[in-house]
């Protein structure tokens, strides 16, 4: 079986007016298997968004290879792109960002909207993710009625309802408390266990990496380190 | 492509996430809607009486009026020249194609009866006069031709003469004085309303025009003609007969400007007729800017939500919606609010027609065509004004629009 990420030689430049450009990416060469749970860390600027932006499909390299579960990239226009990320990737956004006043189990069902899923599935679909998440019960609340913690659990059901090759999380905790955190961050790894899905998660927290099974650390557009995690001297 | 029925439940769905606003935006395409709909309602309703009433002088109906003279440089109006005469009129009688001739002698005087006194016109005409204006009497009769022919002191009052004078009593067989002079009245006339030009048809009172010629103006010159034609295929015949007749008859040879005027009521109806349809097009216009204002309003709102959509924009991008997918959506939501706006415009306009009818008792009708038209024109609008803030929305850079704060 083909990796599901697998990039060579990946380089992005910022081109900036009349001055020098920005180079974000600078080379970087990573495999990322089936079934794996990779933390990214790296300050500031050190390129990591910026890779989990062209890993996920909303931003192409300068040079570079990207194969995607073995598709060629490179060859891929807008419309093709947006159907594969529709469905074989799922976000997860610091921010949430569930569709207000709407309720969950309808923010759940709206990546099956644009992956054409039959209406009659639907519904189906999105309650066995709410389930996944431990919130079947609150299908019908709106999101200004969840706690921070639950909003989260509900914008990963809507990253897994697809079933998707692959769950990119960009800062998944970074609005949330500790104990929060804890559960969003065993319920990605339950996810990795049970269910066997590949979680590719950016954070700046050494705490919610640990969570990870593999660490990958970014520094000024290069990998630096990149070394499966080490539970017992992270506990 | 995601279905259209999805797209359209989206839409609805970001519209009705934002009601009250969605609602606010509808607001200046249903007032623009609603003006049109009582505006076109009201125009037709007038248009459509117009030509009831010009039907209801007589459609056949062929006016000779004096003209202007000239005298010393110093020029009247037509009506001016006391040229025309009653042996005009017995001449006109015997041109092929017309059925009836009535003189016509207007004088403004006052009148005195049962009390009471009311200034009015007086109208010198022929017992022919009712056939001609297709005027019925509502009680008594009309003066006869013997009556005509012996200058009888009769008269038939309109109804308005009748409120004024004899306010809830019969007038038939009452003596009126007219220019102090006692007149018995014989009958009145059936209500006919305002005419055309806004005036009280009813306030008049009818006499034989040799009585009005001998006891009131003292003379023999007439103010007017009234020719029927046997039918609306002959008014052009009739008419041009009698400007040859009467130039003939006036010694008016080529060249000359003649001193009467041969006018139809056809050309009066067609002048009204196109009256309205310059009025329809001046609506047209006003309906054309109230729904450019109301589309801008939406064009303005759209713009707004897709700014303050940004992140909702990205994330649905990174949830794998299409370009395409993006644009339909809001351009559906500019549509729907459009069309909305539109219906509800439709629904208040005609409700506003109706009431307008019920409580001014101003002729109204909604055509089919307006409203359709609005319809159509909303859509139309919420397609033109939406564009832009749906491609804008639907070229959005996910990265930054998902960061947008």
């Amino acid at each position: 079986m083909a990796p599901v990420v697998q990039v060579q030689g990946l380089r992005k430049v910022y081109p900036l007016e009349g001055g020098e450009d920005v180079v974000a990416l600078r080379g970087v060469d990573l495999t990322i298997d089936d079934g794996e749970f990779v933390a990214v860390m790296g300050p500031s600027g050190s390129g990591k968004s910026t890779f989990m932006h062209i890993v996920g499909l909303l931003d192409r390299p300068t040079s570079g290879t990207y194969r995607f579960a073995g598709h060629d990239l490179g060859s891929l226009g807008p419309d093709d792109l947006a159907d594969l990320r529709s469905r074989a990737l799922g976000f997860v956004f610091q921010a949430y960002n569930l569709l207000p006043r709407t309720t969950a189990i309808e923010n759940v069902e709206l990546p099956m909207i644009y992956a054409r899923v039959p209406a009659a599935r639907r519904r189906e679909a999105a309650m066995e993710a709410l389930d996944a998440v431990g919130l079947a019960k609150y299908a019908q609340h709106q999101p200004n009625q969840l706690s921070g913690g639950q909003q989260q659990r509900v914008a990963i059901a809507r990253s897994i309802v697809n079933q998707p090759q692959l769950i990119l999380a960009d800062e998944p905790t970074g609005a949330l408390d500790t104990a929060s955190s804890e559960d969003v961050m065993a319920l990605f790894r339950r996810l990795n266990e049970e269910r066997g899905m590949t979680v590719m998660l950016v954070t700046h927290e050494p705490d919610v990496a640990a969570h990870a099974r593999r660490l990958v650390t970014f520094r000024d557009g290069n990998i630096v380190s990149d070394e499966p995690v080490r539970e017992k001297e992270l506990v | 492509m995601i279905t259209l029925t999805q797209t359209l439940r989206l839409a609805l769905q970001a519209l009705v996430r934002n009601r009250s606003r969605s609602l606010l935006t509808m607001l200046g395409v249903v007032i623009g809607v609603a003006a049109v709909i009582v505006t076109v309602a009201i125009g037709t309703g007038a248009k459509t009486s117009v030509a009831n009433q010009i039907n209801g002088l007589g459609s056949n109906l062929v006016m000779v009026i004096p003209g202007s003279v000239n005298t010393s440089g110093v020029r009247t109006g037509n009506g001016g020249a006391s040229t025309l005469t009653v042996q005009d009129g017995l001449a006109i009688a015997k041109i092929p194609g017309v059925s009836a001739v009535s003189p016509q002698v207007t004088v403004r005087t006052q009148l005195v009866a049962n009390g009471n006194n009311w200034q009015t016109t007086v109208t010198g005409a022929a017992p022919t006069f009712t056939y001609v204006r297709s005027w019925g009497v509502a009680s008594g009769r009309f003066f006869t031709q013997s009556e005509t022919d012996s200058a009888a002191k009769v008269a038939v009052l309109g109804q308005t003469v009748v409120n004024q004078l004899f306010p809830g009593s019969d007038p038939v067989g009452q003596t009126v004085l007219v220019k102090s002079v006692p007149f018995t009245v014989v009958g009145t006339l059936t209500a006919k309303g305002q005419s055309g030009a806004g005036q009280d048809q009813d306030d008049t009172v009818l006499m034989p025009y040799t009585s009005a010629l001998e006891r009131l103006t003292g003379g023999t010159s007439i103010g007017g003609l009234m020719v029927s034609a046997v039918d609306a295929q002959h008014i052009d015949s009739v008419q041009s007969q009698i400007t040859g007749l009467l130039e003939q008859r006036h010694g008016i040879v080529a060249g000359q400007p003649d001193d009467f005027q041969v006018r139809n009521l056809q050309d009066i109806a067609q002048a009204a007729s196109a009256t309205a349809s310059i009025l329809g097009l001046l609506l047209a216009a006003v309906a054309a800017v109230s729904l450019l204002v109301g589309g801008i309003g939406i064009m303005n709102i759209m713009l707004v939500s897709v700014t303050e959509r940004t992140r909702e924009i990205g994330l649905r991008v990174a949830l794998g919606a299409r370009g395409a997918a993006i644009l339909r959506q809001f351009l559906i939501e500019a549509v729907v609010l459009s069309t909305g706006g539109g219906a509800i415009g439709v629904l208040l306009g005609v409700l506003g027609a109706a009431s307008i009818a019920v409580f001014a008792h101003w002729p109204s009708s909604v055509p089919v065509v307006a409203v359709v038209l609005a319809l159509a024109f909303s859509a139309a609008v919420g397609v033109f004004f939406g564009f832009w803030p749906a491609r804008k929305a639907a070229a959005l850079d996910p990265i930054r629009a998902l960061r947008f704060e």
